[in-house]
């Protein structure tokens, strides 16, 4: 899952999901109108036939990446509502937005899908004004990824022992060439890395120099997880190199 | 006639359906998602309308004809017309079908039975009126000039 990295300029995929052939024309055209890839299944089974959760004939879905899934609520069988509940208690597919479409405005409908993690409630029908509002979640969900998969990133081929003495951790997000610096005084501090008041001045020029460069300055993690209060030393970073 | 009179014909034709509300912004929406690289996307979408409703409309009158009525059954069915017919801008059907849905929570048959009638009329006139819009425009088209942008 998730884009290659900054860059990668591909458009969004999106799967739709309605029982009634005829909205599922209107969605696909009001979808590709606005740019984006589409998807139509019939049916919720299909659906997770398509995201790869059941066994199914489509032998291509691991290679197919779906950014957001539009589902209408109301279907036989399974319910939009079933639907999202399946996708958001997959580990492998909670993080795709689902955006919930139906002709009836029932408060109590729409509150129960938005507390499921629903994205949006779109009344039908359906307008282009309606699709123009999945764009900015897609943006932000894109940006996220791309985040926090630089952020994992060790590609530390740049740094040589005399940044590693002085400066601080930060990674560049979304810069395919970003790197890591690292400090090296040795105690443990709530940002895991005790930094000198030397040190604190070079992180604060390189911070304005990736600022500059529009790239982001993050916390970096000694491991998969986020670093914790008071752990992490430098031995732990320095091993990420 | 030609082309220009068709045209005109055409504007006040379609003008009128909105003003006696057969059709609503709905329609004028799908109009919008018409270019040249789906010049019959209304057309289209209109047809599986079409296509839709008949198969509903007989599924209703079968419904409504049993001895026991299944009113969930009835309910789901007019719900799906309500839909479709509200997707495409055919207002006069879609009011028909509110009311419908609120004899069916009464389980009033004869109440549902008018109400079928209703919709049916409905249906039928906004067919026709759909038919003769496109009858215009092929005839603009066959003439040929394009086809105004209305709404």
């Amino acid at each position: 899952m998730g884009s290659r990295g900054a860059g990668h300029a591909a458009q969004f995929h999106v799967l739709a999901v309605d029982d009634s052939i005829l909205e599922r024309k209107l969605i696909e055209r009001l979808l590709k109108i606005s740019s984006f890839q589409v998807t139509a299944v019939d049916s919720g089974l299909k659906a997770l036939q398509f995201l790869g959760l059941q066994d199914s004939t489509y032998q291509f879905h691991q290679e197919v990446e779906v950014n957001l899934i539009i589902t209408d609520y109301c279907m036989p069988g399974m319910t939009g509502f079933d639907l999202l509940r399946k996708i958001k208690e997959s580990t492998s597919l909670k993080d795709i937005p689902v955006v919930i479409m139906s002709s009836e405005n029932v408060p109590s409908r729409i509150n129960r899908c938005l507390e499921e993690g629903a994205e949006e409630f779109i009344l039908k029908p359906v307008q282009l004004s309606d699709v123009n509002k999945l764009r900015p979640h897609l943006l932000r969900k894109r940006a996220e990824e791309q985040l926090s998969i630089s952020n994992k990133r060790k590609t530390m081929k740049e740094c040589n022992s005399e940044e590693l003495t002085n400066s601080v951790c930060f990674a560049t997000g979304g810069n395919p060439k970003g790197f890591l610096l690292c400090s090296r005084t040795g105690k443990a501090s709530p940002h895991g890395v005790e930094v000198t008041e030397h040190a604190m001045r070079k992180m604060r020029r390189k911070k304005q120099l990736a600022q500059k460069k529009a790239w982001a300055p993050l916390e970096v993690s000694s491991d998969e997880e986020p670093l914790r209060q008071g752990e992490g030393d430098a031995q732990e970073v320095e091993q990420l190199l | 006639m030609e082309v220009g009179q068709l045209q005109r014909k055409f504007v006040d034709y379609t003008a009128s359906l909105f003003c006696e509300g057969f059709l609503d912004e709905q329609f004028t929406q799908l109009q919008q998602l018409q270019d040249e690289s789906n010049p019959d996307f209304v057309v289209e979408v209109v047809s599986l309308f079409f296509e839709d409703t008949e198969k509903l409309l007989n599924d209703l009158t079968r419904a409504l004809d049993q001895q026991s009525v299944d009113f969930k059954k009835v309910d789901a069915h007019v719900h799906q017309l309500k839909g479709s017919s509200s997707s495409i801008g055919a207002q006069r059907v879609r009011n028909a079908c509110i009311a419908f849905r609120n004899f069916c929570e009464e389980q009033n048959t004869d109440a549902c039975s008018k109400c079928l009638l209703q919709v049916k009329q409905e249906y039928s006139l906004v067919k026709n009126k759909l038919d003769t819009l496109f009858r215009l425009e092929q005839q603009i088209v066959e003439a040929g000039g394009a086809v105004p942008m209305v709404g």
